[in-house]
Parts: C-alpha cells; structure tokens; sequence
C-alpha cells in the first residue's frame, strides 16, 4: 500500500483542520537547527520512516537547544531504521503531555464498511490495551454514502467515558479524520497517540495514512512515486518496473526484491509468478527444494509478450541469483505463447546463463512450450518448459539439479546487441518499435513474418513486409507486440525483424552494477 | 443444478467491444451462455459476434427485455460507474471482471447491490462456470479448453484465486470427479459474494454434493465458513487448502487492522477453525484430488 509519511499525514490533518504540533520537516541537521530556533523552545526531532516502534530504535529526540538540536539531528539522519535510511526528520515543539489516547479508521472485510476505533487509552502497545481494557475502546462502522456524522463521534467518544469539552474535541477530530480517510481513499489512517496537553487542547502527535494503491491516480498531488505495499522504499529496479506497469495498462506486472543482499551459490533465484494463489504455491514449492527468493514477480491477467519481456529482463537484471523458476497456478486461462515469447526473446538477448524452469500450463500450452524449447536451445544455460500435468513441486525439483550440475561458462557471455539494419522499415507500437531491414527481407525466401504475425497486420510489397494497417492503427494497439514476428524471423526468416521495446533506465542500472 | 449460471439465465456484457470483452463474448458464446446484449457507451447500433451493442444498459433492456446477469469488462476507474447502471436496470448479478477497482467504489457498489436486493461476484476475478452449461467472465479462457478441463458432477469450486480455480477443477476432472458450478470469488480484500455467501448457495443446490475451497491468507471469509459449518447453516462435506503457509504474515495496515482481526486471517487460525468446525483440510495442494474423492467414497458417491 501507498504509505505517506508522518509529515506529510499531520499536512493534511492540518488542512482538515486538526491540531497538529507546530513545526515542519528538515532535510538536513542545519535545517533542523534553524527550525528549533524559529520554534524557540523545546523540540522533539522524528525520524521519517515507514516503521512502528522507530522510538526503540533511537529514531526519536529530544532537544532543550537549537545546539542540542543540531548535534542530535546529525546522528538521526544517515541512521538506517529497519533498511530505511533516514532522509527527513520533522522537527516539532515538545508537548506537556497529560493524556494519551487512540483512533483508527480501517475497511472492514467482513462488514464490507468502513470501521472506526476510538480508545480513550492509547499510545504503545494498544493491541494490548484493547485487550486488557475492552471498555476503554469504541468502534463503529460508517456508512460510506452519510460519512460519519458529527453526533455519531461524540456518542462514539462517550462510550468509552469521555466528556464535556474533551468529547466535544475529540469528536471534531474523528470526523476531520474520516473526510481526509474518505476524500483520499486510505485503506487505513489512524492517530496514535492523540494527546491532551496541560491547557486541555487536543493534539495529533502522531499520523499514519496508508492510500489505496488502485486510487492512487485519483491523488497525484500526493506525488506517491511507487503506489505498492512495500516495507522498505522502492529500489531502482522497483521504480522502473513500476513505471513500466503504470504506463501500460494491458494485464498485470508487479515486481518487489526481497533481498538484495547476496551472491551467486547462496541459492537465490528469480522467481516470476502468474497470478496470486498459483505463485504463492509456487514459492511454497522452491522454498521446499532450498532456495530463497530474491524477488516476487507477478505477470497476469492476460498481459502481451512485451510486458513479459521487460519483466524478464528486471528479474535478470539482479546480481546473483542462480536459476530462474516461473510458474504460476498450471492451468492459466490465458494465451500461453505471450508469456514463453515475452521469456524467450529476454533469455536470447541476455544470453541467459543460469538454468531456467518455466511452468506454462494453461491454454495454448503445446504450443508455448515448443517456442520456449525451440528458441533456447542455442542458450548458455538449460532452459526447460512444462505443462499443467506437470506440479510445481515437480518443477522446483527439476530447477534444483539443473542448478546443481550446472557449470556457468568461464566467460560469461556478453548479451546481445541490438542489430543494425541497411534499409530500415519501421513502425511504432504501443510501447516500441518494429524494425524489418528490407536488405535482408528482399533475400528471404519464408517471408514468414507474414504468417507469423498474431493479428495479421502485416503484407508483402513486392518483395517486402510492410504494415497492411495504418501506422497510427498500429501505434494505437492494433500490433499487439505479440513478437511472433521477430522470432520466426530470426529462426525460419532472413534475421531481419527486431522490435524495441526500451525499458527506462535499465542500462544506467546496468552501467553502475556491470556484474549483474 | 447448479449454483448462479446456468444455462437459461440471460446474459448482458459491458465493455463488449473492448480487448477482453470481445475476446471473452466469443469464449462464453461458444461454451453456451446466453449472451443476449452488449453495452457500450457511444457504440449503440454495432454486433460482437452477432450479439447487439447497445448505448446504455436501460436501452439494452427495453429492447431484449429482463437481464439476469451483466459481465462487465470496462476499464477499472469506470467499473463502479457500470455497476450502478446495471443495478439501476434491475440486474441482479453482477460479475466485475476487473483487476484494482478502488476499494472505495467497492463499498459504493456494496450499498448499492444491497438496496436494489443484487449480489455481484468480484471485482478481480475470474468470473464462474458451470461445467456443461454456461460461463461467466474467462474462466477457461477458449470454449475448447473450458470443454476439454472441467467435467460435470456434483462437487462445487470456491477460490480466491482465479488461476487456482482452474487448477483444482482441472486436477479434480481429471482424476474422475465432476463438478456442478466452479466460483472465483475474486481476490481483492472487499468482495461483492464471498466464500461463506457461495456456500450457503452450495448448500440450497442438490446437486451438489460436496465443496472445496481454496482460501488464503488475511481477511476473514474462511473462519466465517467455519462459523456457517458449526451453526449448520453450511452441512454438506468440505474440502478446503489454505495458501500462503510460507508467505509473511498478511499485511496489517494499522493497529486498527490487529485489534479487529486478533488471529483471524491467519493460516493457522484459518486451518484450526476449519478443522474444528469439521472440514477437511489438505495439507498439500496436489492432496485436494485425493482427500476429495474419499470424502466422496464414504458418502457412497460414484460422481
């Protein structure tokens, strides 16, 4: 899920009109030291991350001086709390803190409604509160049409003792809380603590938003650079597989790295899914035969080979790992050629070099597993296919010996090049470019790229392929980088066709880390 | 019998002239829906495969008259949208093919279906299929394979996965055991029908003899079976896997998410609630074939 930061959270609280600390956000120690003295009392400096319980892990200070700011915010930025570098820190005034208390809203699965908590007990450890004192705790469900009525948060505020001017704030806050919830749809925003101080104002000391990763779009004024469930902040390779997924709005590709921190014979692999429950089963069935996974990839929902491909292509893109395993839950609805071309064309310009098993069961599975087979046997590594009869406990097994006896070559072999072509013809498509050189179609004797083409887009001029369509049709999604064409061409053509299909930022990637 | 589809029921698609809803009109026309009308705004007067399109869903049902169920495939920020419509035109089935509809629309189209007295299955899901009937959505993906996979019989699917959906049908057909209706419920954390709300249609339909579920990790529609099954509202065999036993522990978006929640969600919570409440769990996923046809066995079932 898409998480805001602290200080980005108590923003809007601010514009929902909720108190909030005075104070702002630093990027550096000197910036701190300027904030504390703007702010001319005691502060307290909070490490942005996206962690509970960063106080145990020393992401919270205190300050009684701009100096003594200055000197604690050096430690806190560059600390490392649970794989987050510290980049921000927020710097408020202290609070006279009097009383604690907490409240959560969160959508309910059961109820199908959105839920809200209030505990007049709050702070750390309210799981535990909620435990020990079941009368402290309030909830409700909210109708999502009405929204939470001003009447209905204090009555809810009641029940759990409080009243008077207190029930009255608090109440204001709820409902301020729930329009932020609703307005930017966040599957969870909560308060903890909210605090009384010693005059009786109420507080936000704290505030966690977590936004709908599928409205995301709705909010691009919360500039969320990657809208997925992570625990740690997007990596490189994450960013350009998310803005490859965000760009291309044809099936699903979901890409996250467990583990970047290991090296070839610690038994890592590249594991590329096809849907939720059958990748789950699948990583159940590699765990089992002692890998550990490096990334989760998942490639579903009937997506075309170019997106395929350009997955294929980040997973081999981490440094270190020793096999690569697809496979998904073995009887896919969808086309399975789109996924062994989008793999084969990866595997054939990276050179693949570790042995690979793909589980392509499902629809048009004969035919997915003969292109996948055909096409790599010229490959470095071994790369094998199989069909639904074929578990994926079976196939893990057969990932595990291929990995065991095999040998990489002493020089790893380059990837390919892009090829030149004398007399380029070339059209654009939804995310790339087909190129056929004419020089070597005139010579072709198969002209097969014409039979091969999926949507039969293609027709000989004279001697040549060219587009039967419009270009714009085709630039439009008529071609539906199916890759047909480059393969046949490559293995029955003249080698003629090559499509581009560019993934932003890879080579720079690439550049910086040459071993991967 | 069978449980939703069948083959009487009529059948509008949203979105028919898109990538997917051609492509899946044609799937569920060859396997044997009854596909009477499409709707797409703007396309009115056009035919997918000899059906009509229509502009709007009212237009569709003044002129083919009542619609049982609308399959719908528009892009997701639009999906609510076309629920609402459907639901205004009396539909009382919705299927919401659609992967990331925001969950804040789900709970709209909850309200909705609820005052217009509607279920829908979905959003993100496969769609259903009653083997021999009817089906709804892509399951299948070609009427060819729909075919050549599941087998007609007596033991009902409800998955949260729609790739394990087909796999268990298709290992359950082939090892002999034939089913009357397969449901994806659909994978996303709010759905319209849920695992507890397909059982209690399982159990209204004679047919079907026994089910098997595929759960998963987080929310809470599992333990509720188990909760139907100890009240006896649910009474027939059931045969049931967890996924996700190695995955970390379902996300909890907040505290709020522990307290409600405590241990369910989890996979030994769901498994020990399961057990209790008396169903048969699988310990491994290619067991469910074999756990599925003793259960069958000991109810003197040759399906």
């Amino acid at each position: 899920m898409a998480r805001l930061y602290e200080y980005q959270g108590k923003e809007l609280l601010k514009q929902f009109k909720i108190p909030v600390p005075a104070g702002r956000v630093a990027s550096s120690a000197g910036e701190v030291r300027a904030i504390a003295e703007e702010l001319g009392r005691s502060v307290v400096l909070k490490a942005q991350v996206w962690t509970t319980r960063r106080a145990s892990m020393g992401g919270i200070q205190f300050a009684d001086s701009p100096a003594e700011a200055h000197e604690k915010a050096k430690d806190l930025f560059g600390l490392v709390v649970k794989g987050f570098r510290v980049e921000k820190v927020l710097v408020e005034e202290k609070l006279a803190i009097k009383q604690e208390f907490y409240t959560g809203i969160i959508i309910d699965d059961t109820s199908k409604m959105p839920l809200i908590l209030f505990s007049s007990v709050g702070g750390t450890g309210i799981e535990e509160i909620a435990k020990t004192h079941p009368d402290r705790l309030a909830r409700m469900s909210i109708d999502s049409l009405t929204g939470l009525r001003d009447y209905q948060a204090r009555n809810l505020v009641r029940r759990t003792g409080l009243h008077g001017k207190l029930q009255f704030q608090i109440g204001s806050v709820l409902v301020g809380l729930w329009q932020i919830a609703r307005k930017y749809d966040a599957r969870a925003a909560e308060i903890n603590p909210l605090v009384m101080v010693k005059d009786g104002t109420v507080y936000a000391a704290d505030c966690r938003l977590t936004i709908d990763d599928y409205a995301v779009y709705r909010h691009q004024e919360l500039g969320i650079e990657v809208a997925r469930e992570f625990d740690h902040p997007p990596t490189e390779l994450e960013k350009i597989a998310y803005n490859i997924e965000k760009n291309d709005y044809r099936g699903t590709f979901y890409f996250i790295q467990l583990e970047q921190n290991f090296k070839k014979g610690d038994n890592y692999i590249g594991f590329h899914g096809a849907g939720g429950g059958g990748s789950m089963m699948s990583m159940d069935a590699v765990n089992k035969q002692g890998f550990k996974i490096a990334n989760f990839t998942d490639t579903s929902g009937n997506p075309p080979a170019s997106k395929v491909y350009r997955a294929a292509k980040i997973i081999l893109s981490q440094k270190g790992i020793d096999g690569y395993f697809a496979s998904g839950s073995g009887v896919a609805s969808q086309e399975q050629f789109h996924s062994a071309r989008g793999l084969v064309k990866a595997f054939r310009e990276e050179q693949i070099s570790i042995p690979a098993v793909i589980r392509l069961g499902g629809n048009e599975e004969d035919l997915a597993v003969e292109i996948l087979t055909k096409y790599t046997r010229d490959l470095p590594a071994p790369v094998e296919g199989y069909k639904k009869d074929d578990s994926a406990d079976y196939c893990a097994g057969r990932l595990r010996t291929l990995v065991d006896h095999y040998r990489e070559p002493a020089v790893k072999p380059e990837p390919r090049k892009r090829p030149g072509a004398e007399k380029p013809y070339t059209f654009q498509t939804l995310t790339g470019r087909v190129t056929f050189d004419h020089a070597k179609c005139e010579s072709c004797e198969s002209k097969i790229c014409i039979q091969a083409c999926q949507p039969g887009i293609l027709k000989l001029d004279g001697d040549v392929p060219v587009l039967a369509i419009t270009r714009e049709t085709a630039e439009k999604g008529k071609c539906i980088e199916c890759l047909a064409c480059e393969l046949a061409c490559e293995f029955e053509g003249g080698r003629a066709a090559y499509i581009d299909l560019p993934i932003p930022g890879l080579e720079a990637i690439r550049f910086l880390n040459p071993e991967a | 019998m069978s449980i939703l589809i069948d083959r009487s029921k009529k059948v509008l698609v949203q979105g028919i002239t898109g990538r997917e809803g051609q492509v899946r009109t044609q799937l569920m026309l060859e396997y044997g829906t009854r596909v009477v009308a499409g709707v797409t705004p703007g396309k009115g007067g056009m035919e997918v495969h000899g059906v009509p399109v229509f502009d709007t869903v009212e237009e569709a049902r003044e002129t083919v008259g009542v619609i049982d169920v609308s399959v719908v495939f528009v892009p997701a920020p639009i999906v609510k949208n076309s629920a609402l419509e459907a639901l205004e035109s009396e539909i009382k089935l919705l299927v919401l093919v659609p992967d990331r509809v925001p969950i804040y629309d789900v709970l709209e189209i909850v309200r909705a279906a609820k005052s217009a007295g509607a279920d829908f299955v979905g959003p993100n899901t496969l769609g259903l299929l009653s083997p021999g009937k009817a089906v709804l959505g892509m399951m299948g993906g070609r009427a060819r394979a729909a075919r050549e996979w599941f087998k007609q019989g007596h033991v009902g699917v409800s998955s949260r996965s729609g790739g394990i959906t087909s796999s268990i049908a298709y290992y359950l057909s082939k090892n002999g055991i034939g089913l009357s209706t397969l449901v994806h419920v659909g994978g996303d954390p709010v759905v319209g029908l849920t695992h507890p709300e397909i059982m209690k249609r399982f159990e209204a339909d004679p047919e079907t003899k026994a089910v098997v579920m595929f759960g998963e990790i987080g929310t809470s529609q599992e333990e509720r079976v188990a909760d139907l099954m100890e009240a006896s509202e649910f009474t027939k065999p059931l045969i049931a896997f967890i996924g996700g036993k190695a995955a970390k522990e379902g996300t909890r978006f907040s505290h709020a998410g522990a307290i409600i929640e405590g241990e369910r969600g989890t996979y030994e919570g769901k498994v020990r609630r399961l057990k209790a409440a008396g169903a048969h769990v699988a310990e491994a996923f290619d067991d469910i074939p074999e756990v599925t046809k003793k259960v069958l066995k000991s109810m003197g079932i040759n399906n």
